[in-house]
């Protein structure tokens, strides 16, 4: 920095004053800034397109390979798998990036660079602050869904069973499932320190995509009943079996109600427990 | 006229906390950081906070600013109190933190557009707004810069920026020289007197003597909490044998500020 330049700016430069401020302070609503908070992070996903990318389409692709294209040329699986791994697939990707897309930045916003601020100070109430946070993750995971379906559909050839006809159930179960992988994300956002990051993926995230009905029908854990139920606190099998419902209906699934039941009662249940720790942990 | 802020009482006691088990010693013990701090800072007024570490400066801020929660007694902010109204408090305010912390996802120039966005600034006001601001705080030269590829100084002239693009009428900064160099901190102050010719109110808080003297209509010497003095840095150096503030908080206070 040069304070010569600075000095002969400010008794040159007249037109750059800083504007005086005798002017009337219209309330903004909340309303408004929430969809400038919603614009910034959109802003942001935009400019991290790429590593978006990567970051959805990367592990729920290979699974597709491997358990979708290779396992049954080879003669390891039986038909109708395929029917059962791709809502799983879809679950997967949409859980994956609404969870991440909001944990990692509160986890780094939040711990390390306190950037945060500047969203807290905005006139709009905390609590609406996190529910946008909520908000823009779920746009982020259905768009990993929309992306890693007609890539997966390609890479698995035609699936029996696979149908578009039950859009209404479709839409319920994808807005709530986003919703509810959204408010995890944003619990365990609040809730971890930056150091405790690798630690999350490997007991938390790593085994709830094996446990969590993606790659396998809960039906079928029929073979062990102690895990099956155990599986139930795991959001991720209620994403994988409404999909399952509403995409490939013949697949043995659970309940269509018993599925929207558990969606609403985690999203409401995350959603509670991730807005106290965030008032907590941005009011001191 | 009005005045700008108002606090009666004002406490704050951050709770103990790291225990490891319900009945064993915190790790952390009970801190008492406000004890029922009163103040009144005048419409227009450039009013310095002055404190060694852990006086209570930065929980002012923070109570003023909506981020703190007072334990006790009340704050008005700008007619609005900040815990009731805390969101029509935070319309009217603009706060320099202690620390830069700016948006790392976005470049410079949208630190300020978006910033502006959260307070209902039109994009056209706001970019005009932001092409002033950034040209008048020198770092018109850095808007499409990543804010990482800032240095320092001008990471604080970026916070600045973000902290007037919402005109507010009431700008709060805490410690904002701290780390920056003499010709940094100069030029701050340069922009202070500016902002305060224009009959802002300004908070500052500061632990370095000499900038409270320079730039402040009062200064508010505080410790542990409590307000040991208000006055015109002239009144309150005509208090001491040798006319330094310094001496006069010693003999307060019963410490330096560098304690």
């Amino acid at each position: 920095m040069n304070s010569t330049s600075m000095s002969t700016n400010l008794s040159t430069n007249v037109p750059t004053q800083i504007a005086s401020i005798e002017r009337p302070h219209p309330p903004v609503s909340a309303w408004k800034v929430f969809v400038a908070l919603l614009s910034r992070d959109i802003r942001v996903a935009r400019r991290e397109l790429p590593f978006f990318l990567v970051r959805t389409i990367m592990q729920p692709m290979l699974f597709v390979i491997v358990f979708g294209y290779l396992l049954p040329r080879m003669g390891f699986t039986q038909a109708g798998y395929q029917a059962a791994l791709l809502p799983g697939i879809l679950a997967l990707s949409l859980m994956l990036s609404s969870t991440q897309s909001v944990t990692l930045p509160m986890v780094t916003e939040f711990g390390w660079t306190k950037e945060i601020e500047d969203r807290l100070l905005a006139p709009i109430s905390t609590d609406l602050v996190a529910v946008e946070k909520i908000v823009n993750a779920m746009i982020q995971g259905i768009i990993a869904a929309l992306v890693v379906l007609p890539l997966a559909r390609l890479v698995m050839g035609p699936v029996a069973g696979f149908t578009f006809s039950h859009v209404p159930e479709l839409l319920i179960v994808v807005i709530l499932s986003a919703a509810a992988a959204s408010a995890f994300g944003l619990l365990l956002g609040v809730l971890i320190s930056p150091q405790q990051i690798g630690f999350m993926f490997s007991l938390i995230i790593t085994p709830m995509i094996f446990f969590g009905c993606a790659y396998y029908p809960w039906r079928g854990l029929d073979v062990v009943p102690w895990l099956k139920y155990a599986v139930l606190v795991n959001p991720l099998v209620y994403i994988s079996e409404g999909l399952r419902a509403s995409l490939t209906p013949s697949v043995p699934h659970m309940p269509f109600v018993a599925i929207v039941a558990a969606l609403a009662v985690l999203t409401a249940g995350f959603t509670w427990a991730a807005l106290a720790r965030f008032r907590k942990r941005a009011i001191g | 006229m009005t005045p700008a802020i108002v606090t009666e009482g004002l406490r704050k006691v951050y709770p103990a906390s790291g225990r490891a088990a319900p009945g064993s010693a915190p790790a952390v013990a009970e801190t008492v950081a406000l004890e029922g701090l009163d103040l009144l800072v005048r419409e227009g007024e450039f009013f310095g906070i002055i404190g060694p570490n852990g006086a209570g400066k930065t929980t002012t801020i923070g109570v003023l600013t909506t981020r703190v929660l007072p334990t006790g007694g009340t704050a008005t902010v700008a007619g609005a109190d900040v815990v009731r109204n805390s969101v029509t408090v935070r319309q009217r305010i603009g706060v320099v933190p202690q620390r830069p912390n700016p948006d790392r996802s976005l470049d410079a120039w949208e630190n300020l557009i978006y910033h502006a966005a959260y307070f209902g600034v039109p994009r056209r006001e706001a970019a005009r707004r932001a092409t002033e601001l950034l040209e008048r705080l020198d770092i018109a030269g850095k808007a499409r810069m990543k804010v990482d590829h800032l240095s320092g100084g001008q990471q604080q002239r970026l916070m600045i920026a973000r902290a007037l693009i919402h005109e507010p009428t009431i700008l709060f900064l805490d410690e904002p020289t701290v780390g920056l160099d003499p010709n940094a901190r100069n030029s701050l102050w340069e922009i202070l007197r500016e902002l305060h010719g224009q009959g802002r109110t300004i908070v500052m808080t500061t632990h370095y003597m000499p900038e409270a003297d320079e730039l402040s209509d009062r200064i508010a010497l505080i410790d542990r909490g409590r307000l040991l003095a208000l006055d015109t840095p002239r009144n309150l150096k005509l208090q001491t044998s040798d006319g330094s503030l310094e001496t006069f908080f010693i003999a307060k206070a019963g410490r330096g500020l560098d304690a």
